[in-house]
């Protein structure tokens, strides 16, 4: 059980908990995940860990209400208990001084588990452009948080309620124009990876993607998350999360994300 | 002393050989085990196998010869006293029957439902020299394990004084758990780490209920909490806990039973599409998740027409599983029967089950609809050619005699590969070519104080062979930490 010390709503369906769970806390690093279940008839569910304070043996989950799952989640209080949480799980972001620019980029809830690669990469001292894009103003998550570890931060809306009116890709083409750029990172929806991929190969940056396939376990035991990257078949839970984006077939693993939609 | 009790010299044994003619013996019918019928059974998840009664454990107790060198006992994994066991049953002492099953066996209980009988003790057993059915040595051994439970007659455990000693244990499976049973008796402090969210591995998540009821399961875990074992699920060694926080958290060794893992999948074209998946997602879902029963959360994967593929007590269990969420079902495997390497029970009650079998027949390529689901299997029939490696008749294509097989799901059970989590994780631990833990004769790994055993160094075994290997890792870490003292 791992109690819930704060919740806070970043828009009607996105939540930002703050949750007991101290070695995880200690031991999580940039793209690591933990999977959580709520009730005793509970899913297991894979999250992306945002920040964590090892020192209050806390960790920050932001969490989208997309279904019965989620839903169960967000309509937790502070105080209430998560009725179990593992990880910390996957392998953790290689981060390294690059000799050019980084560029972090997000969509939606990606911007959560986009931060603490920010800060690492920022730590590393690198040069760090984030990208941070939603349908609108309200769906832009944590921007002080990621304006306080970047060089510079570019915010896309698709209806231009805030920072400019695109797609993320806009943003990332604009830095990938003006200056040399080692890596991009990219974290949101698989669709919006699949075009920061198809851009960022164009102009041949090496571009890592974060990937949040159907899991049940998460310890490689149930092969549910399975990806094809590069033609090989590889295991996001434990090969994963992060793979190179340009070796993903993403067509593929939005197929297999709605296997279980009706 | 159990020996003076129970050694074949006892008074009370003589007198039970004395009794009955050996021919007389011989003539007795191997017991049936009573069990549920097929077209109930498919609707639920009950328990197949109803046990035998009183009387008919009696009769076929009866019937070994216990002889003066009892050839069953060497095709046991962990050399369970089996006549001495048996005589117990036949003369009403369960407690002492209980008692010589406790000094081998871990969990007689679990053994005496998923064990391979008739390819271990039973397969030994002298009646089949005499063109007769082996005892049933398994079915005795459930029912001493059970008689023994539901009455409280279990064997009081003898436990050392406290060393003050912490052990840990990566994995509650068989392996871990029998490990865990004799390193608690031996007065050491043990802590096991799960990675899920339930304690027993795979006898939870992977057995489903109707061979293996989760309540048996639950009994030896008491048990074990009884004897001051901790648990700690959403734990995983490597990740939440590295190496160095065991140690430091005072930790004087670690047993690592962290099993197979990784499915295999064939790597044939399609077996991305919706609806093919791996047995170890199908019975996680189904049996771990309660997914298709209310009040679970977990979606449970539908299909009206299952394809399993491969041929394992895995592939049986996942097919008579697709059976009960009231699908038609086959299992799909490359080889004939005879090389099926299930459990005969297995094949018998899936069969009963209305399981349709297609053997000789290997799959080749899925083939999906425009959503991406699954919708047909392409096999390739196969014959039987020159033995394999394995010593079993290699299956070989038959030219052109390829067919389409209309499917919506398909459960690829062949096999698993070691998870690499623990090797990955802990530096200067070796590992084999096949990715499994290098161990030594007493299952020590490269750091001496990390022994492991179970599926992690076998690579896909069976419980028995698991519970043997924690048995024998108790014995050399204690000796070695005792050693040290």
């Amino acid at each position: 059980m791992n109690r819930i010390i704060e919740k806070s709503y970043f828009s009607e369906k996105v939540v930002k908990l703050i949750v007991e769970a101290p070695a995880v806390a200690k031991a999580r690093k940039p793209g690591h995940f933990v999977i959580v279940r709520t009730g005793e008839g509970g899913e297991r569910i894979p999250l992306t860990i945002a920040s964590a304070d090892p020192v209050a043996g806390t960790i920050m989950l932001v969490v989208q209400a997309v279904g019965e799952s989620t839903r169960k989640i967000c309509a937790l209080e502070a105080g209430d208990c998560l009725t179990d949480l593992v990880g910390p799980l996957g392998r953790a972001t290689d981060i390294k001084k690059h000799e050019g620019t980084v560029v972090c980029c997000a969509g939606g809830v990606g911007i959560a588990p986009l931060l603490p690669i920010v800060e690492a990469m920022k730590k590393a001292g690198n040069r760090v452009v984030s990208v941070i894009a939603a349908r609108s103003a309200d769906l832009i998550i944590l921007e002080d948080e990621i304006r306080k570890w970047s060089d510079e931060v570019i915010v896309m809306t698709d209806d231009g309620s805030a920072g400019r009116k695109g797609l993320v890709t806009a943003g990332v083409e604009e830095i990938l124009l003006r200056e040399k750029v080692s890596e991009v990172v990219a974290i949101g929806p698989a669709v919006m990876m699949k075009f920061v991929a198809l851009l960022t190969k164009k102009y041949e940056v090496p571009t890592i993607c974060s990937l949040n396939t159907i899991m049940v376990d998460g310890t490689g035991m149930c092969g549910a998350c399975r990806v094809n990257v590069g033609g090989k078949m590889r295991f996001v839970c434990v090969d994963g999360p992060e793979f190179d984006a340009h070796q993903v077939d993403f067509d593929e693993m939005i197929m297999r994300m709605r296997a279980y939609d009706l | 002393m159990e020996d003076i009790k129970t050694g074949r010299d006892a008074a009370w044994r003589e007198e039970l050989r004395k009794a009955l003619s050996a021919k007389e013996r011989a003539s007795i019918p191997r017991a049936k085990m009573p069990q549920l019928d097929a077209a109930y059974r498919i609707c639920n998840n009950e328990e197949v196998n109803q046990g035998l009664s009183d009387e008919e454990a009696v009769l076929e107790a009866s019937r070994c010869l216990d002889c003066p060198t009892p050839t069953c006992v060497e095709g046991c994994p962990v050399g369970i006293d089996i006549p001495g066991f048996i005589k117990n049953v036949q003369r009403g002492d369960i407690k002492t029957a209980a008692a010589v099953l406790g000094r081998t066996s871990a969990l007689p209980a679990v053994c005496g439902r998923v064990c391979p009988q008739e390819r271990q003790c039973e397969s030994r057993c002298i009646y089949n020299k005499m063109k007769k059915e082996p005892v049933a040595i398994g079915y005795l051994e459930r029912f001493a394990a059970d008689k023994a439970r539901e009455n409280n007659l279990s064997p009081e455990d003898a436990v050392a004084a406290p060393k003050g000693i912490k052990i840990a244990v990566v994995g509650s499976g068989p392996a871990g758990l029998s490990f865990a049973g004799d390193m608690s008796r031996r007065g050491f402090e043990v802590h096991v780490f799960e990675a899920l969210h339930e304690i027993g591995g795979v006898l939870k998540y992977g057995i489903p209920a109707f061979r293996l009821p989760n309540a048996i399961v639950d009994a030896e875990l008491d048990n074990l909490r009884r004897r001051g074992v901790q648990f700690h699920a959403d734990t995983v060694i490597g990740r939440t806990f590295g190496y160095e926080d065991i140690l430091q958290m005072g930790f004087k060794g670690m047993f690592v039973a962290s099993g197979a893992g990784l499915p295999r999948f064939m790597n044939i074209p399609g077996e991305n599409l919706i609806g093919v998946m791996s047995s170890n997602e199908y019975l996680t879902r189904i049996n771990l998740m309660g997914a298709g029963t209310a009040g679970h959360d977990t979606p449970a994967p539908k299909g009206k027409r299952v394809a399993v593929v491969g041929g394992g007590n895995t592939a049986m269990d996942s097919v008579r599983t697709a059976r009960r969420m009231g699908a038609e079902a086959m299992i799909i495997y490359r080889r004939s029967e005879a090389e099926m390497p299930a459990r005969l029970e297995e094949v018998i009650h899936a069969k009963e089950e209305g399981v349709q079998f297609m053997t000789l027949c290997n799959p080749i390529e899925y083939k999906g609809d425009e959503k991406g689901r699954v919708k047909s299997v392409i096999v390739q029939r196969m014959e039987l050619g020159e033995p394999d490696a394995s010593g079993r008749r290699s299956p070989v294509p038959i030219e052109g005699a390829v067919e389409e097989i209309p499917v919506d799901l398909v459960i690829v059970s062949v096999g698993v590969s070691p998870n690499p989590l623990i090797p990955s994780s802990i530096e200067g631990l070796e590992v084999t070519k096949r990715g499994t833990l290098a161990v030594d004769e007493t299952l020590q790994t490269s750091i001496p104080v990390i022994y492991a055993g179970g599926d992690i160094v076998r690579g896909g075994a069976t419980v028995i062979l698991a519970m043997g290997d924690g048995r024998q890792a108790a014995a050399s870490m204690s000796k070695k930490l005792l050693e040290n003292e």
